[in-house]
């Protein structure tokens, strides 16, 4: 293992002086990574567990549709619930074996609530569904990948679960100047990313090549981060002329999207706005290996890479399938829960603490840590010092979003940008009055979601009923006049308007193509 | 079993409020030793009893407001106001003068405004203007200041001139001070190097108070390097008095003092690093800051020179505080990926 490089700009680095140089990002912090505990060890394969609950929402969007019923025998990657619209994706039995119910179970959700989950036995075959992979990925639409990699249920696997083929589709609709893929592992103690890279890296860079191929990206970078470096090794060897890799600074935290694109090319991407805006399409190196996965065989996601660590006797990697409770992981690296600890879901930045230990690894679950349970000290009131506003990497006053959340004032505060706060957590880490700063602003964002529900629900209700009234006016005059109702006209108008609508879409297609031909 | 579910994050890097006011005292220590050195053991005598005064009072205004009184005791920034206070006023102060001070710093310039964390103006600036305005005989004469180590004042007579009442001690002790003299001889038509020749001042501001100050200078770096205060706010102060009193200087060195006379006399160090960088009174942005400690250094250099006063340093922080909201609107930075 070479020795971690220092930190700062590669400028005299031979691989990174030729490709680019690096920005940095605002605020930030400097936190102790240790990941020196699970990092060198070569992961484990977890071992099938007695029961798996396989929620029917691990991704943002709409919940997928159970397609099984209690009792219905699956084959490992058989889809047990299916798409519900554009922003979403199936769920796949991680093994053969029963479906036993499909309920109410505890999921590791940031208000711990119980959601609708399938529960599987398994049979022990561990029995493959009939999968087959798509020949010579680089000859197919692009369109045809991203339908795959929505097929196999791949989303975001860096932890916000976003369906990865609305990411592609944008990019098909947008021109893509450069595809990111993302192994800026930046919270502390995480490292299932670190070891994916270095157990799986032929898969992450070959998936890389099928993500730039599926979104006709110009430019395709890697990037890990400067005390990663057996990670950056792993690449090394694999990456060629048509993939940069990146070497960023070490600074918390710099694995975030918006961070990590400013790092990488200077730019902003816009406030509420999306990276493929500024033409960037940015997606994490477990879901590269992934579409590896998905494209070379047809494989659906059953399983990750998932860090168990900190107060257990052996802290490892874990190569887990979905739906396998937490407890089973935890038993597995050898620790029993005891009251004077915490469980958290996820970094020690941006984890959930969680005390229901049924709960399923997911799809978004990197990491399970072990901490000491300590009492919260007092919240105290603010001093106004400003520290927060120093680290925040969205530079964003922490402080008045404090006090209009607390306040109420939620006008205010999404006038102080709180939808653009990324809640790693920066703040409530230098807070000498131990506010628990991020609490307030989820809690604000919930509040202003339903609130955006319920109105919506309302204009929904208004326009319906002038809907109605309109139409029953509309008959009215037609029965009067003895012209058929509007409701024909509206269908041909439907039709046409589609067809336009597929011409726009094939001409805009055509116009990007040109440049290339 | 209910368990309390901690959000993220959760890790801290264990600062608290107790930790900072701990530091503000200690980077206090120097100034107040040197204090000692040329003035005698009055300054002391002042410490302690502000810092009683506050406690109490303190105490006693949570109670009354049901409020937990332990946690805001333990957070150190009564003590803190107090000492600050108690180093801005002449050490031979009577008790019952302090006593009013703190009253107003902790009562009505704090609490009523409702505590830690709200109050709109510097406590200790507040308390110190207040006694400023009501007995402004007791609060302009300090005990000359004759060299380092031979205070002009011994125990006994501070001991005297703080618990008596009648008030006769403190105008036996008492005299002007250098800004005091500069300010009321500039009035009898001396310039400014006629007046510096007299044995209350020194090198650079008055006999004592230039060393009195660089020891404040000593814990305000000691603030900067443990990351306490930003540099913002001690820059700028310190740049407002300087450039304004240079302009001031160059244009007639009889009628205004020099700028090194103006940074190392009165309180402009300890306001530059102890009481304008107090965050809850302060500006939050860093450009807030700059504007509002450049708006300090000119306010205090003004009202030394034209105003009723000798110092204008507390004034100058209240005046800015003020402001304080209005340039924090004008200042809000720009968000990540705005333009």
């Amino acid at each position: 293992m070479p020795p971690p490089l220092p930190r700062g700009l590669y400028f005299n680095d031979p691989v990174q002086a030729m490709t680019r140089a690096l920005h940095s990002f605002p605020g930030g912090l400097l936190l102790e990574p240790q990941k020196e505990i699970t990092d060198r060890k070569m992961s484990i394969l977890h071992p099938l567990p007695e029961r798996m609950f396989l929620p029917l929402q691990q991704h943002i969007g709409l919940p997928a549709e159970p397609k099984v019923t209690a009792g219905d025998k699956v084959l490992k990657g058989q889809v047990i619930a299916q798409a519900n619209g554009y922003v979403s994706v199936p769920v796949h039995a991680s093994t053969s074996g029963k479906i036993t119910d499909i309920g109410m179970y505890p999921t590791p959700n940031p208000l711990g609530e119980k959601a609708l989950c399938i529960v599987l036995e398994p049979d022990g075959e561990d029995a493959w569904f009939e999968i087959k992979p798509t020949e010579k990925y680089d000859t197919v639409e692009p369109e045809q990948l991203q339908r795959l990699i929505r097929d196999c249920g791949i989303i975001g696997l860096g932890g916000a679960g976003f369906p990865a083929h609305v990411k592609l589709m944008e990019g098909v609709d947008n021109a893509v100047d450069t595809l990111i893929i993302n192994g800026v592992e930046c919270e502390p103690q995480i490292t299932c990313d670190a070891r994916l890279i270095q157990e799986k890296a032929d898969y992450i860079v070959s998936g890389a090549r099928m993500i730039r191929h599926a979104v006709q990206a110009g430019h395709c970078v890697i990037a890990v981060e400067d005390d990663m470096p057996a990670a950056y090794e792993a690449l090394a060897a694999l990456v060629d002329d048509d993939l940069e890799l990146v070497r960023v600074p070490t600074r918390y935290p710099a694995g975030g999207e918006k961070q990590l694109i400013k790092t990488l090319t200077g730019k902003e991407a816009p406030s509420g706005g999306l990276p493929i805006h500024i033409g960037i399409v940015i997606h994490n190196v477990a879901t590269a290996a992934a579409v590896f996965r998905a494209v070379t065989r047809g494989e659906p996601i059953v399983s990750r890479y998932v860090t168990v660590t900190g107060r257990v006797n052996n802290p490892i990697n874990l190569q887990v399938l979905i739906g396998t409770p937490v407890k089973d992981c935890l038993e597995t690296c050898g620790y029993e829960h005891r009251e004077e600890n915490k469980v958290i879901i996820g970094g020690p930045m941006m984890g959930v603490h969680v005390t229901n230990l049924n709960m399923p690894v997911i799809k978004t679950t990197n990491c399970i840590i072990i901490e000491e349970n300590t009492a919260p000290l007092k919240e105290m009131p603010c001093i106004r010092c400003g520290n927060c506003a120093d680290v925040c990497p969205a530079e964003l006053l922490p402080q008045q979003l404090y006090w209009h959340t607390k306040a109420g004032e939620l006008d205010a505060a999404k006038k102080y940008h709180l939808f653009d706060c990324i809640e790693c957590g920066c703040c409530a880490y230098v807070c000498p009055s131990q506010i628990p700063l991020v609490h307030y602003y989820r809690q604000a964002k919930s509040q202003i979601a339903a609130e955006e529900k319920r109105s919506r629900g309302a204009d929904l209700a208004r326009s319906r009923f002038m809907q109605k009234n309109n139409r029953l006016k509309n008959e009215a005059a037609g029965e009067e006049t003895g012209e058929t109702g509007p409701a024909d006209d509206g269908k041909v108008d439907k039709k046409a308007y589609v067809k336009a609508a597929i011409e726009r879409s094939k001409a805009r297609r055509q116009d990007r193509k040109a440049p290339d031909d | 079993m209910i368990e309390k579910i901690t959000s993220s994050p959760h890790w801290h890097n264990n600062q608290t409020i107790t930790g900072i006011m701990l530091n503000v005292c200690l980077a206090l220590i120097p100034g107040i030793l040197c204090y000692i050195w040329f003035f005698g053991w009055g300054i002391l005598i002042q410490c302690v009893l502000a810092v009683v005064f506050a406690a109490l009072l303190e105490f006693v205004v949570l109670k009354l407001r049901q409020r937990d009184p332990y946690p805001f005791l333990r957070d150190g920034s009564a003590v803190v106001t107090a000492l600050l206070f108690a180093v801005s006023v002449s050490p031979l102060l009577p008790w019952w003068a302090s006593l009013a001070g703190i009253a107003f710093a902790i009562i009505l310039s704090k609490h009523v405004f409702g505590g830690l964390g709200n109050n709109l103006f510097n406590p200790a600036m507040a308390g110190y203007i207040f006694i400023l305005l009501c007995f402004p005989a007791y609060m302009n004469a300090w005990p000359p200041a004759t060299g380092p180590g031979v205070a002009s004042v011994n125990l006994g007579e501070y001991l005297d001139s703080i618990f008596s009442i009648s008030g006769t001690a403190f105008d036996a002790f008492s005299g002007a001070t250098p800004l005091n003299a500069m300010k009321s001889q500039l009035g009898l038509m001396s310039t400014v190097s006629e007046i510096r020749t007299g044995p209350l001042f020194g090198h650079f501001g008055g006999t004592g108070w230039e060393w009195i100050n660089f020891s404040f200078l000593l814990g305000g770096m000691y603030l900067l390097f443990r990351g306490i205060i930003k540099w913002h706010i001690p820059i700028s102060v310190l740049a407002g008095v300087f450039l304004i009193s240079s302009v001031f200087h160059l244009y007639d060195t009889d009628l205004y003092a020099s700028p090194l006379f103006h940074i190392c006399s009165g309180g402009t160090i300890l306001c530059a690093f102890f009481i304008a960088t107090d965050p809850i009174t302060a500006a939050t942005s860093n450009k807030g800051r700059l504007i509002y400690g450049g708006l300090i250094g000119v306010l205090a250099w003004v009202i030394r020179t034209w105003g009723a006063f000798p110092d204008g340093v507390g004034f100058a922080v209240l005046i800015a505080n003020a402001f304080v909201p209005l340039i924090d609107l004008l200042t809000r930075p720009r968000v990540f990926g705005e333009r």
